[in-house]
């Protein structure tokens, strides 16, 4: 399944200050036992949320009814640390975000969000650090130019493995880049 | 120097014999997968991609699927059926025996004798191998890397790539070197270095890296505890833990039901003994950790370098992330760990379920009772780990001591198939995570070895296990 091209984002903010917000946080593993990746947001931070027994908590940054307008995920350092679950990405999608804006995220969350259309974007610490101070403001992220930029005139640059920008600027398929790649895989096989 | 001639780490060695397409600016390499192991939580939705797209399973003969995560650890009841925690995670388990039926693939089943924790049951097959690349659909898959192999967790997106093609893209990662110097004192494991190490270099010191641990407390390590440290490898955000193969590798695989045999076994030994890195092979970081000053180790937060020995004091925090985590611990700083009451005590999971794990747990907990109003639950890695632990009555000490003696699987570390804490409890668990709710919504989850983890069932506080091994020592003299 191809995610949806991403080149361009404006959207709000949502801001989680804390570090190592870990793939439990993001979707508990009870979410797990389910052979479809539909439907995933309502587990999305799920006890952030609500209480044990699906009442909304009052004080909580997330809104019940999905993300809106606050599509942009800006959370602490080493965001998505943990398990190799892809249900994380697919639960933030499901729910509303289309990025992820940290100083630094777990490897394997970063390539099964960017495999999903989920952006993960990682900027400078300095720039990051005034982006918490923000919550809600409009951000512009341009992958077309590695630049975000804020209403209030923050900019940062940013790095996304090119493959995985051409995957999500023109709709490359990965996997058919791989099949496409069939004969020297046979080739390998048969030399060993 | 020519290429050729270049000192080449282990790491360079494993990558650059799965090479099928080179990394270039535009693209990663195409890496070849020797060995995909698969279970039921993170595969569904790699079938269905295949499904979706008419692809077939490549190479059915190269990968293994077992059942672990939704499993429950009691045996069926009077109805003759399993206590799945919800109907959601039965369909999940009859939803990947159907597809590895359909797909031709070896699974070890409900009623298989090999059944247990994928990453208990490739080494015990002898599918593990060194110079192997492997992945599976679990972050935990770092253990394989115990055996000299290039192992790595991968998404769901990615396990329908390898179903598909047998090949994952993948960029080169930067190499690492973590020395651990010295001998270990008595009474101190695998768990403890892993603990001590993420403590050291933090829960993403090893983020980007391929690591490699050396060092002569390495190297005196048995498979298992081998195990153990690369599996943790995660732990410190490195997707890659490795150790060098050497002759402690190659008795544990000899005479395994998949391990190579006869002429093969002798060509398979004679590659597996060049894999080790070569004297001056560069590594983009070098750490070194003192393993002689290790001891028994514990967690006082809610993630893995949050990490200290069990006879200490808890920390007094000084960040506001170290506030909530206190918090949510309720740890009293500056106060003995000791001062801490225990709720429920597990030994088990990928980290620490193997025959040695549970044979060290029940040096502390033999002739001994657990404390009065504390769950123990022992859950063996596999089939195979349950079975020679009865043969030797391990079960018979735990159960005397009131703990409960479990069938394999992944259990309270994930807490998916209705094993779990209750809002509040402490738990000193032998598995891999500490995360907020991971072993239950409110859990306070401690990790640490199997030995520390027995000694605090038995004094149903935090204890440093030493005087439990002890006095057992002193009693068999």
């Amino acid at each position: 399944m191809q995610p949806e091209p991403f080149t361009r984002l404006e959207a709000y903010s949502l801001v989680l200050p804390q570090s190592n917000i870990d793939t439990d946080q993001i979707i508990p593993a009870r979410f797990l036992t389910t052979t479809s990746r539909e439907g995933l947001g309502k587990g999305a931070f799920y006890d952030w949320r609500y209480t044990g027994d699906d009442v909304p908590k009052n004080a909580t940054p997330f809104p019940v009814e999905g993300a809106g307008e606050r599509k942009i995920l800006v959370a602490g350092a080493n965001f998505g640390c943990g398990s190799s679950r892809e249900h994380a990405p697919w639960a933030l999608l499901d729910y509303g975000f289309r990025a992820v804006i940290s100083s630094d995220i777990a490897d394997i969350f970063k390539s099964n969000a960017l495999k999903n259309g989920l952006l993960p974007v990682e900027i400078d610490r300095t720039t990051h650090a005034k982006l918490m101070e923000q919550p809600g403001i409009r951000i512009v992220i341009d992958l077309e130019r590695c630049l975000i930029e804020t209403e209030h005139g923050l900019r940062a640059e940013f790095a996304v493995e090119p493959f995985a920008r051409r995957c999500l600027l023109d709709g490359v398929d990965p996997l058919g880049h791989i099949l496409a790649q069939e004969s020297a895989i046979a080739a390998f096989e048969d030399a060993r | 120097m020519t290429d050729a001639a270049r000192p080449r780490s282990l790491f360079d060695k494993l990558w650059d014999a799965h090479v099928v397409v080179p990394e270039s600016e535009d693209s990663p390499a195409i890496l070849f997968i020797d060995l995909h192991l698969v279970h039921e939580v993170t595969s569904p939705q790699a079938f269905a991609m295949l499904e979706e797209r008419g692809l077939a399973v490549r190479r059915p003969d190269c990968t293994q699927a077992t059942l672990d995560h939704s499993t429950p650890t009691l045996p069926a009841g009077a109805d003759g059926r399993l206590p799945y925690a919800t109907e959601a995670a039965e369909k999940q388990v009859r939803q990947l025996e159907e597809n590895c039926a359909r797909h031709g693939i070896d699974l070890l089943g409900l009623d298989d004798p090999r059944r247990g924790i994928v990453h208990v049951v490739g080494p015990e097959l002898g599918l593990t191998q060194p110079g192997k690349t492997i992945v599976c659909g679990d972050s935990h898959t770092s253990t394989h890397g115990a055996f000299g192999a290039l192992a790595f967790g991968i998404g769901t997106t990615e396990v329908g790539h390898v179903l598909a093609t047998q090949c994952v893209l993948q960029r080169k990662p930067k190499s690492m070197r973590i020395d651990f110097e010295g001998e270990l004192a008595p009474g101190v494991g695998a768990k403890d270095m892993a603990l001590a190490m993420i403590a050291q270099i933090g829960a993403d010191g090893g983020q980007g890296y391929a690591v490699e641990f050396a060092g002569p407390a390495v190297e005196a390590l048995s498979m298992e505890g081998r195990m153990t440290l690369c599996n943790m490898a995660i732990e410190a955000g490195a997707r890659v833990g490795m150790v060098a193969p050497d002759q402690t590798t190659f008795d544990y695989i000899e005479g395994r039901e998949r391990a190579p045999q006869g002429e093969a076994w002798d060509a398979a030994l004679e590659r597996w003994r060049a894999l080790p890195s070569d004297p001056g092979a560069a590594f983009d970081r070098e750490v070194r950790v003192d393993a002689a000053a290790i001891r028994p180790m514990i967690t006082f937060g809610v993630s893995p370098d949050a990490a200290a020995p069990a006879g200490g004091r808890a920390p007094i925090p000084a960040t506001a992330g170290e506030r909530e985590a206190a918090d949510y611990m309720r740890f009293i700083p500056d106060r003995p760990f000791a001062e801490m009451a225990v709720n429920r005590v597990f030994i088990g999971s990928c980290t620490n379920s193997r025959l040695s794990d549970l044979r060290e747990a029940a040096e502390v907990m033999r002739g001994r009772q657990v404390a009065k109003g504390i769950t123990a639950l022992v859950v063996p890695g596999s089939e195979a780990v349950r079975r020679a632990a009865e043969a030797e009555g391990l079960d018979t000490v735990f159960l005397e001591s009131g703990a409960e003696w479990r069938l394999p699987g992944c259990s309270m570390c994930i807490a998916m198939n209705g094993d779990q804490g209750a809002p509040g409890d402490l738990v000193v668990s032998t598995s891999n995570r500490n995360f907020v709710g991971r072993q239950g919504k409110g859990v306070r989850t401690v990790l640490a070895g199997p030995a520390t983890a027995a000694a605090c069932a038995i004094a149903g506080r935090i204890v440093d296990p030493s005087d439990y091994l002890n006095g057992e020592a002193a009693r068999a003299a």
